[in-house]
């Protein structure tokens, strides 16, 4: 323990200030009775009830889940793929510009990505709205996904796969019951992942959405841009309450799976 | 019939997702280079030619005839382009470095800490990432603002007597960035100096090194695989950035991705901000193939 040192305690600690006094203090100041936000002149709840007549605000909420849905289910299951093909087949026909698909997503400004998505959808004459704005989403979160579910199947020992297979298992059958339960929770929180990224995306939404699919992003945007709120402050703590929970959630379930897990090999080791 | 059926999975699990990226991510960077090749014109869409398929070859043919480079000379010619894409390098530049000042402390930290809290701090880490990046840019207007909370701190304590101007500065973008981007610096940082063997840092110690000469020597040198990936995953999105620079930056601050955004949706000028995108894109290509190789090597060697 005497690596530990008090330098190293000392960084994390002003670290981690760093890191959350920002969302510490919003959410505070979220339950603050004076419009200022600035300003603490007690405890009041009435911007989280104002948010309740906001229609508008509802309605991208509505949007927003939506789509956040839709779109992490199909990244999930595409970036799945890709994950198993870049694992498990280490040579194909174009294998690098693959590779380089799923990883510059991750790197590449969003007006970019955005912009590059909205010229396609004009230029094949696909009307904006709820399904570009899907389409643009799936994309960009699929390669999140992509990354999450490879890193877990790098790990994964093929030779229980191999002797499904000897005995019998077709590949579809051997994935559904043999590499996907292991694979499991790695898949669970690239779904999570692809949800928050598709629920905060401002920058490609604004590009590809059209008229009458307003994210919450696009909401909470053009408000601030007229000034810091007491109600957007609150908008905000229930956004970060609702991923605080989803994160504590999967944390508890892959936790959970994989004290099973272990105990399940002891048992069948013991064996 | 299982060869038959593995074959085809093996296929599908390939060409499904291949042909998704190639078609919602390659092709339409195409459209960009060939829409920046367009001239401005007062229609929906708002440029000419306009791609029209049911012309056919011909027309594809008298559609090149048409492209012009006038964009890309009109970005030469305005000063502002050339100052919005040297800023940006600048201030991504800067803002990398504090990020790295500021998370390699906090990655060393963390690799050093027991194991039995490693995974709650890892979380911590994590945890500000999965949350909302325009919040988290909101929350520091508050905190920057000249009547905010920073300056009502140092007033009381008496650091300061006139409040300090930090919002739409550069300052406040540094530190908007570094804030948001920390996250993607401290994780491959500490995960390549967990790997570390500390036998070799005890060795150099051994033979005489002082620790902080066997830091420099010794462990700096082999977390630079995580250094490199912390700085480029800052870096590259940092230029091309646009809510940072639009909500914490005045309005004297150039950077890219905000004239993108403008010449976008305030001018409407579309070939204009194609043209703007493909330079963007020419000067991130070598960063962007330099963090793939980097990754793609990581993989080889994780398998």
């Amino acid at each position: 323990m005497q690596r530990w040192s008090r330098f190293n305690i000392a960084s994390i600690v002003i670290g981690f200030a760093f890191l959350y006094l920002p969302i510490v203090l919003l959410v505070i100041f979220s339950f603050n009775e004076s419009k200022l936000v600035t300003v603490w002149a007690g405890f009041s709840t009435k911007w989280y009830v104002q948010l309740f007549h906001n229609q508008a605000l509802l309605d991208a909420a509505w949007v927003t889940i939506r789509v956040g849905l839709i779109s992490a289910t199909i990244a999930t299951v595409l970036g799945t793929m890709a994950a198993l093909a870049m694992t498990r087949y280490t040579r194909f026909r174009g294998r690098m510009l693959f590779s380089g698909m799923i990883y510059a997503p991750l790197v590449m400004p969003e007006v970019i990505t955005g912009l590059s998505m909205l010229l396609l959808f004009v230029a094949i004459g696909f009307d904006r709205g709820f399904w570009t704005l899907t389409l643009a989403h799936i994309t960009f979160t699929m390669c999140f996904v992509a990354v999450v579910v490879q890193s877990r199947l790098l790990s994964f020992d093929r030779s229980i796969e191999e002797a499904a297979m000897d005995l019998g298992a077709t590949p579809v059958a051997t994935f559904l019951q043999v590499t996907l339960p292991v694979i499991a929770p790695a898949v669970f929180s690239g779904w999570v992942l692809a949800f928050t990224l598709s629920l905060d995306d401002l920058v490609i939404s604004s590009f590809t959405s059209g008229p009458g699919a307003t994210t919450l992003p696009m909401r909470i945007y053009s408000q601030v841009r007229l000034g810091v709120t007491p109600e957007i402050n609150a908008v905000c703590t229930i956004l970060i309450g609702i991923v605080a929970i989803g994160v504590l959630i999967a944390s508890v379930v892959s936790r959970r799976r994989e004290i099973q897990r272990v105990k399940d090999e002891q048992a069948a080791f013991a064996h | 019939m299982a060869k038959f059926g593995s074959a085809l999975f093996n296929r599908l699990v390939i060409i499904i997702p291949y042909a998704w990226l190639l078609f919602f991510f390659l092709i339409p960077f195409f459209i960009v280079l060939r829409i920046s090749l367009s001239e401005t014109a007062v229609a929906m869409p708002p440029y000419l030619p306009v791609f029209d398929l049911a012309s056919g070859f011909g027309g594809f043919i008298d559609n090149i005839k048409q492209f012009s480079i006038d964009n890309y000379i009109w970005l030469t010619e305005d000063a502002l382009y050339t100052k919005a894409y040297a800023s940006s390098l600048w201030i991504a530049g800067v803002s990398t470095i504090l990020t790295l000042l500021i998370a390699y402390p906090v990655a060393y930290g963390m690799a050093q800490a027991p194991n039995t809290i490693r995974p709650t701090l890892l979380m911590l880490v994590i945890l500000p990432f999965w949350t909302s990046f325009l919040i988290r840019v909101y929350a520091w207007i508050a905190i920057l603002k000249p009547e905010g909370l920073l300056n009502q701190l140092l007033l009381t304590l008496g650091l300061i007597d006139q409040p300090l101007i930090i919002l739409n500065t550069n300052w406040a973008i540094y530190i908007g960035i570094v804030y948001s981007y920390l996250p993607f610096m401290v994780l491959p940082i500490y995960s390549s100096l967990e790997k570390m063997d500390h036998s070799l840092t005890e060795a150099a110690q051994d033979l005489g090194c002082t620790p902080i000469r066997a830091f420099w020597r010794v462990t700096f040198p082999l977390s630079m695989p995580g250094v490199v990936a912390g700085c480029m995953l800052v870096f590259i999105p940092a230029v091309g950035e646009f809510v940072i620079p639009d909500l914490l930056g005045g309005s004297e601050t150039l950077m890219i991705g905000k004239t993108l955004w403008n010449e976008f949706n305030a001018n409407r000028d579309w070939p204009v901000s194609a043209a703007v995108a493909t330079i963007l894109l020419l000067i991130l290509v070598v960063p962007i193939m330099f963090f793939q190789h980097a990754q793609a090597k990581a993989d080889a060697e994780g398998r």
